[in-house]
């Protein structure tokens, strides 16, 4: 009996971890009322807002100290985060990082979102879909470093804020995104 | 002072804060998750019309978050100088944005919503993460050859307040205007090219619109506090720190601050301009007491360790100096105690007062007589601490109040 039970337990959290019809997404504007009471928070409590570029900047730089201790030493924008005994992952962004991945994680785990697919435009293959991916990440993450954030360390962060700089990096990140967007539109659509 | 944002490090001690700030990283991924951006095909939808989910969400986060940080900071729960606004670097900035929207329309994601799809198993939000990871890396090895660029045009920290010279709560109500009028426009578009039916909308959209326009308004109403209203609030603190000279350092204390290298050490002369020139400390800067507010964006820019004093020839212009920068919430601002007279008197030999024989001041004059305007290069502006070996009670402690420096993805 016991043994049963457990195997028909077992049974159906399978089946909830690859539910074949995934709960839908959020209304948008409840979702954005939501991720505006946790910037507010954010800000409430501890002064500082959310990002992401940051916290995966000093993954790898703490990462590349491991490895290469001396040129980071040797160069003047890693010193900063892990020169000498300095820990590159001793950093409030680095915590909102991991909890970032943790928060979908569980999210995508209780609605029944967790799997394994590509999304991509029905005209592409899979393998053409992953290294645009990847090129993609890497460009923006390269634009995130440049511009001092992302999305949500600028775009968000700051446009809640009313930084000046802020709103003038999110319309940049719209306007690039639209410039681009029509040579690119087989590619999605 | 508002009580908030708190003092994480001191309540919860260094690692500890941390803790905070995973919760809230939790809830970010997990409303990341919900809005449904660990799906590519709808986060580029944005740039094709079809589907407007970006916009509606991150403009919405905004203006919600936006409304509420200016209004609490209008009830005085919130000190906005606390808080970490974006110092602005245009170029970097435009060119950086620029170069992220390409990268967005690419690769389908942004770096916080990549690790929501590669956590949730979407193969191309794991390509995109790796992307991130090599792209931060590359960024790191190459920014050498373009530093003068990466630090150029910074203004600071600069608010579109600032920007426009309109109170911060008029700026509140345009922004909810204009993202109410953009939540219209999307909504239009959804329905030209992506072919949705509005009807099916759901209603409450219009209770919340009329919730944030109150909101708005309220915080407009309101209107954020004023030096005098900061310093009224903080009135019996000001008070209380004062009269327990709690602030009021001697000059020993001064001279070990300024031959300490691990502090960054900023010292205003609030004194006229005459008084300056015929006799001030070597590196004080003159700024009179009218223009004190002006030096508060750049004090907010400063780092960590840093400690201010401000000096008069007694204590009368220093301390009302000092109550100005502290209703204001900088951290960590001291007052030269018996101000500048009793720093000659303490540092200057006997000939040196034979020779400037004392006058007896006004109010907050300054008690010696100077023929000439030599400014710093009295020897007495620069006394040898190795000369002198003064006992002093110390009272300078570096406040941790302040939210860390670095932000957003600045971290």
């Amino acid at each position: 009996m016991t043994a049963q039970l457990a195997v028909s337990s077992g049974k159906s959290r399978r089946l909830r971890l690859m539910r074949s019809k995934p709960k839908p997404y959020m209304h948008p504007y409840l979702a954005g009322i939501l991720l505006g009471l946790v910037l507010f928070a954010a800000f409430f409590f501890t002064g500082n807002g959310l990002g992401a570029s940051g916290g995966v900047n000093r993954i790898v730089v703490f990462f590349e100290d491991l490895l290469a201790p001396q040129h980071v030493d040797r160069t003047a924008y890693l010193l900063e985060m892990a020169g000498g005994s300095e820990n590159a992952l001793d950093s409030w962004i680095v915590f909102i990082t991991i909890g970032t991945m943790i928060g979908g994680f569980l999210s995508g785990w209780i609605n029944g979102r967790l799997r394994l697919e590509t999304n991509r435009g029905p005209n592409v293959s899979v393998r053409v879909r992953w290294m645009m991916a990847f090129l993609g990440g890497t460009i923006m993450a390269y634009g995130a470093r440049l511009a001092r954030g992302c999305t949500s360390g600028q775009a968000l962060t700051g446009g809640a804020t009313l930084s000046a700089g802020s709103w003038v990096v999110m319309f940049a990140i719209f306007g690039g995104g639209y410039a681009l967007a029509y040579s690119l539109r087989k590619f999605w659509n | 002072m508002p009580p908030f944002p708190l003092p994480l490090t001191d309540l919860l001690g260094h690692w500890g804060a941390y803790w905070v700030y995973l919760l809230i990283g939790i809830g970010f991924g997990a409303v990341l998750e919900l809005a449904g951006f660990g799906n590519s095909r709808k986060l580029a939808a944005q740039f094709y019309f079809t589907e407007q989910t970006v916009l509606k969400v991150m403009f919405s986060a905004i203006v919600v978050a936006m409304s509420l940080i200016f209004l609490t900071s209008a009830l005085g729960l919130l000190e906005f100088n606390l808080v970490w606004v974006n110092p602005t670097y245009l170029w970097p900035g435009i060119v950086g944005g620029l170069i992220m929207g390409v990268g967005f329309i690419v690769g389908g994601f942004c770096p916080g919503t990549s690790l929501v799809a590669a956590t949730t198993l979407k193969v191309d939000g794991i390509f995109f993460a790796l992307g991130t990871f090599f792209g931060v890396f590359a960024f790191g090895e190459t920014v050498a050859f373009f530093e003068p660029f990466f630090y150029s045009s910074s203004y600071g920290r600069v608010t579109l307040m600032d920007v426009f010279g309109v109170p911060a709560g008029v700026v509140v109500v345009l922004v909810v205007l204009m993202a109410l009028f953009m939540f219209w426009g999307a909504e239009q578009l959804e329905r030209i090219f992506g072919k949705r039916d509005l009807k099916r909308e759901p209603r409450w959209r219009y209770a919340a619109a009329t919730g944030l326009a109150a909101l708005a308004l309220a915080t407009a109403f309101i209107g954020q506090p004023t030096t005098e209203e900061r310093t009224a609030r903080m009135a019996p603190e000001i008070d209380r720190q004062l009269a327990e000279r709690q602030v009021q350092i001697e000059p020993a204390e001064l001279l070990s601050l300024i031959h300490n290298d691990r502090l960054n050490l900023i010292m205003f002369d609030v004194r006229s301009e005459s008084d300056y020139n015929l006799f001030h400390l070597l590196d004080a800067e003159h700024i009179e007491l009218p223009n004190i507010p002006t030096t508060l964006a750049r004090l907010r820019m400063e780092p960590a360790n840093t400690v201010v004093v401000v000096m008069s020839n007694t204590e009368i212009a220093s301390t009302q100096a000092w109550a100005i920068l502290t209703a204001e919430s900088v951290p960590n601002v001291y007052i030269l105690g018996g101000g500048l007279n009793t720093w000659i008197g303490t540092f200057a030999g006997a000939d040196f007062a034979a020779d400037h024989s004392p006058q007896t001041a006004g109010d907050d004059g300054l008690a010696y007589r100077f023929a000439a305007a030599l400014g710093d290069r009295y020897p007495v502006a620069y006394p040898d601490p190795e000369d002198f070996n003064i006992a002093f009670e110390p009272k300078v402690t570096l406040s941790t109040r302040r939210g860390p420096s670095g932000g957003g993805c600045g971290g």
